[in-house]
């Protein structure tokens, strides 16, 4: 039975403290779309996504409105485009990220991910064309988001792909320059990448998955903190409960919001992505949830452990409330895209190290950083083998999404717009890592056992 | 959990006027949604109203009666929602 209470509760959440479904995304299976020809790949690509997606939008629209709830976005993954990248007759696939890109407007859908590649034992030559295609192609589009997984637990770390990557990061970040280098933050580079991720820039169908499917993304860190401002003395134990409580009723949205979209467009239910996803808006930050749990500012020294706490309470909270989790399912702390983090980084407070220490116990990784415009390919490609280290070790996925800014240094800031946000860039150290850089090869996969 | 009930919630925040659960209810009986049940109170000069209603035989769609109170609510100064009352019940209820 219903009580007034709950009812508040529910309406409170949505309109003060910005609980909404971040994401609905449609996964779409283009594994019979390719061509030798690649225009003809591109065309069957193009129709593929406007006919099964069709409706994505105006039924996602539908359930908001009779809901209440706001689906701030709309989004479609396809198959990691280097698998079909080695058919075709072409070594620039950017006429299949145009296709992308076509079928993304002609949906009114704000993010399309899959112009991916799989990479962390090895090159096909797919793989390859993909990872050269991605300067032009995260040029000259708009919505299409990339990723390249170059480690996992599992095989290791492919070090010749890593390597690859810091040069193509500066080739993009060169390509944009004149839209803040925007390219990189549409590329994320992976290890452990997971196959449902509904979140963009990593979102991809993958390989294991239906032919199409529904998978959603919750979000809710303005609840989360509204909620522990009401226990200023708890004990952490009591911190977690709260969390749970609260992490339980926003996937149960979640839940319900995949149902219906599945429901309606008679397309199978997939996962809810336990993720607390910040915004830039004010009252939208995990960082700010950190210090709500006791910290002066986010990145001071128990950062990690409060992060810790929250990104498993979150899951411990979500697990009960959907009947199929995945995706990334945890908290994120992407710096552009969320107020705390910009202002903690702005500080000088939050630093690179420590976002890197506090990947190792949060989902996914160094995200939305923004670094000097000349910050080296080996600095940026050490970068990425510290943050894949972690994930590939820890058996977790982690990430690295970093935009040197071009013609920018330490002091400034760069803007993206939206839900992308703006960040400080962030000061990296310079000591030339290019000698480990150059040696290439792969790094072997961990130990399983025997852990300490 | 998404088999969709014919009972929605329909609340009102807002200062208080003279007419406002006439104009609700009047709304409701135009499109033929039966009221079950009414929670009101105005506290010092905010007016908050809860109505439990059936749209079982409702004449229009749920998404145009959402906008019709949403519109019916900006005539009265007031803030209207009308909502599936599933939302309520997989939130809170285990």
């Amino acid at each position: 039975m219903l009580n007034a209470y709950d009812i508040i509760d529910t309406i409170k959440m949505i309109e003060e403290e910005h609980l909404d479904i971040r994401t609905v995304t449609m996964g779409i299976s283009l594994v019979d779309c390719v061509r030798g020809e690649i225009a003809k790949s591109a065309d069957l690509i193009y129709d593929k996504i406007t006919r099964k997606a069709e409706k994505l939008v105006p039924t996602a629209e539908a359930i908001s409105k009779e809901y209440g709830i706001p689906i701030v976005n709309k989004r479609v993954s396809v198959t990691p485009i280097a698998l079909l990248g080695g058919a075709v007759e072409c070594e620039d696939l950017t006429p299949l990220a145009l296709a992308m890109q076509r079928a993304a407007d002609t949906l009114g859908i704000d993010f399309i991910g899959g112009f991916s590649a799989l990479v962390e034992k090895g090159f096909t030559k797919g793989d390859i064309r993909l990872i050269n295609s991605l300067p032009h192609a995260l040029d000259v589009t708009r919505n299409v988001c990339s990723s390249v997984n170059v480690g996992s637990s599992k095989t290791g770390i492919n070090m010749d792909a890593v390597k690859m990557m810091g040069g193509i990061i500066k080739e993009i970040a060169n390509r944009t320059a004149d839209r803040s280098s925007i390219g990189c933050a549409k590329l994320v580079v992976f290890a452990n990448a997971v196959q449902d991720n509904p979140f963009m820039a990593g979102a991809f169908h993958g390989v294991g998955e239906p032919e199409c499917v529904i998978n959603v993304g919750v979000s809710g860190p303005g609840v989360v903190k509204a909620a522990l401002e009401k226990a200023p003395d708890a004990d952490l134990t009591e911190v977690s409960e709260i969390i749970k409580k609260t992490a339980f009723k926003i996937t149960r949205m979640g839940q319900l919001v995949n149902n219906l979209v599945s429901e309606r467009l008679d397309v199978p239910s997939g996962i809810v992505d336990l993720s607390l996803a910040p915004t830039p808006a004010v009252g939208d930050s995990v960082a700010r949830i950190l210090e709500e749990m006791g910290l002066e500012v986010c990145g001071g020294c128990g950062t990690t452990a409060c992060l810790a706490l929250l990104n498993d309470a979150v899951k411990k909270g979500g697990v009960m409330a959907s009947s199929h989790v995945g995706g990334l399912s945890g908290a994120f702390i992407p710096v552009s895209e969320d107020e705390g983090m910009i202002a903690a980084a702005r500080s000088g407070v939050l630093t690179m190290e420590k976002l890197e220490a506090m990947t190792a116990v949060c989902s996914v990784g160094i995200d939305m950083v923004a670094v000097p415009g000349d910050t080296s390919a080996e600095v940026i490609s050490a970068l990425i083998s510290d943050e894949i280290a972690i994930g590939v070790v820890n058996t977790k996925t982690t990430a690295v999404r970093v935009i040197p800014a071009v013609g920018k240094t330490v002091g400034d800031e760069v803007s993206f717009g939206g839900l992308l946000g703006s960040a400080p860039i962030m000061p990296i150290k310079t000591t030339s890592p290019a000698r480990f850089i150059n040696r290439g090869g792969l790094i072997p996969a961990p130990l399983h056992s025997l852990k300490n | 959990m998404s088999t969709v009930s014919s009972k929605a919630v329909i609340t009102v925040i807002g200062k208080d006027a003279v007419g406002i659960i006439a104009k609700v209810s009047g709304k409701c009986s135009e499109y033929c949604v039966n009221i079950l049940d009414i929670t009101q109170k105005v506290y010092d000069t905010t007016f908050a109203m809860i109505m439990l209603v059936d749209t079982k035989d409702m004449k229009t769609e749920f998404a145009e009666f959402t906008d019709i109170m949403k519109k019916t609510g900006e005539s009265l100064g007031v803030v209207i929602r009308a909502t599936h009352e599933e939302l309520f019940n997989v939130m809170h209820h285990v």
